[in-house]
């Protein structure tokens, strides 16, 4: 009875990791409309999320989403809660140390937003409370070029500096250009508006893997540049956004 | 079965015993040695910084919770239904929520109010440090004023009636002997309140604060090193925490002497 017991407990370890091989999964934070976010039903959806459910179309694989908070996304993946990120995240040095990245399946920039007739100018901050997400280009861009000139605020969620954007208590949020623009489009938005150009263009976003991941880098790739020809990115991109964002 | 079975099986789940904490033991080693230390290095001085804030936080809160303890222990024990229940109220609320929510409550949501927006008081509600010193304070005050009490209620009758016999009004005896006997027995419970708190004040990274974890958390964004980062923040935390009881028993110690045997 005992050996028994003990072979079934064996078999149990050693074939789960087997039965969750052809399986992906994908993690991603759930907290950054339009790009991915949890709808009243408690629903995954969103721009990511939509590719990544195109993406795994493409390769003939079935996915399956695992959210995250975002300042864990990455120790997440090398944890292997998941096996790739599809999470909206840029493409950076200090980043590609630790895990490895796709071609782009999209382009950024960052821009400044605060209150309509605020006066806000990027060009002069100094003593300015400025909001962002940690962990983000925006936040990393805030610390390395404002620190001491600027009141930096990181947050948990981009929605978190949103609030206290609306509350009064920064004078500005930066953050990504799209998702900024969503906000003001939305209802919160109203009242509120980019100030200054967008900058830091060269922001490409892509889909992080553990490192030395190479086959399944190389399939990814491959299936973003099929979504790209056959005009199944073109759809998912007119749902969000009235421009190509690629 | 067996008795040679039984005792074969019994030899067998020890050998196991032994092998799994040999593998604990091993795996606990290989993490400490595959760790970068240089990571822990080159921000540890951040992390200080950081400990700072939250020593800040909790010593306020801790020093000006007692100030709101103390009065609000003396109503909750008064026979005066209306000094009772409303301290009643207070400890009920404030114990029976999370810290988190009434951070939460305090920051995001009087935030949303244009009475507090538009008040005299938006300047401290705007600040986050201001938010996370209020919810501390009241959360610890609550919690202090239920210890209090039950210290309060704890201190022999026989010491209260005989204060009173020998004439001593309400006042004067809680003065001299009620309170000073209740703090001393309070003292324990007290502390680890207090413990509780500085750990419990790590919720202040949720509102932008970079007190130790916050500021860990911030590290960590960039290097991407959470069991280093983590581990580093822990240990200051635990020397924080032995430090401060270290001190407190020696208070304790001294002023309950006259309860410990003689030598």
């Amino acid at each position: 009875m005992k050996r028994t017991a003990l072979a079934l407990i064996a078999a149990i370890l050693v074939s789960g990791p087997a039965l969750a091989a052809d399986k992906l999964r994908l993690g991603t934070e759930g907290a950054y409309p339009p790009f991915n976010q949890i709808d009243p039903n408690g629903k995954l959806i969103g721009f990511d999320v939509d590719i990544g459910n195109a993406l795994c179309e493409k390769m003939n694989m079935e996915c399956e989403w695992v959210t995250q908070d975002w300042d864990g996304i990455i120790p997440g993946l090398l944890a292997k809660k998941y096996d790739v990120i599809i999470a909206s995240m840029s493409i950076t040095d200090e980043r590609k140390r630790a895990v490895d990245f796709t071609e782009r399946y999209y382009s950024n920039s960052l821009r400044y937003i605060s209150k309509k007739g605020s006066g806000l100018d990027p060009k002069n901050l100094k003593g300015k409370a400025i909001g962002a997400q940690r962990a983000t280009i925006a936040g990393q861009y805030l610390e390395d070029n404002l620190t001491g000139v600027v009141d930096i605020k990181l947050y948990d969620t981009q929605e978190a500096a949103y609030l206290d954007l609306e509350a009064g208590r920064v004078d500005g949020v930066l953050g990504d250009m799209l998702v900024n623009y969503e906000w003001l489009n939305s209802d919160a938005g109203e009242g509120f508006e980019f100030v200054g150009e967008a900058f830091n263009r060269s922001d490409v976003i892509g889909i992080a893997l553990r490192k030395g991941n190479e086959e399944l880098r190389e399939k990814i790739n491959k299936a973003i540049a099929e979504i790209r020809e056959d005009g199944t990115y073109a759809k998912i991109n007119a749902k969000y956004f009235p421009f190509d964002i690629y | 079965m067996n008795p040679a079975t039984v005792l074969l099986l019994a030899r067998l789940g020890r050998a196991a015993l032994y092998a799994l904490t040999a593998l604990i033991v091993l795996g606990i080693c290989y993490g400490l040695w595959i760790l970068d230390y240089g990571v822990i290095f080159q921000y540890f001085g951040r992390l200080l910084v950081g400990a700072v804030l939250t020593i800040e936080l909790v010593a306020i809160s801790v020093l000006i919770g007692f100030c709101i303890a103390l009065p609000t222990a003396l109503m909750r024990v008064s026979t005066n239904p209306w000094l009772r229940y409303p301290a009643y109220a207070y400890i009920f609320y404030f114990r029976g929520t999370p810290l988190l929510v009434q951070i939460f409550f305090i920051y995001h949501g009087l935030g949303q109010l244009d009475l507090i927006r538009d008040g005299i008081l938006w300047p401290i509600f705007k600040e986050a440090y201001w938010c996370v010193l209020i919810a501390f304070t009241l959360n610890t005050a609550a919690y202090s004023a239920e210890i209090l009490r039950g210290a309060i209620q704890a201190v022999p009758r026989g010491e209260i009636e005989a204060a009173r016999a020998i004439g001593m009004s309400k006042a004067l005896a809680y003065r001299r002997i009620i309170l000073p006997r209740a703090l001393r027995i309070g003292l324990p419970a007290y502390g680890n309140e207090i413990v509780l708190m500085l750990k419990g004040s790590a919720l202040a990274s949720t509102i932008t604060l970079l007190d130790l974890t916050g500021m860990a958390r911030t590290i960590i964004a960039r290097t991407y090193t959470p069991v280093e980062i983590f581990l580093a923040a822990g240990l200051i935390y635990i020397v924080i925490n032995y430090a401060f009881a270290y001190g407190w028993t020696r208070i304790e110690r001294r002023v309950n002497r006259y309860l410990a045997p003689p030598a």
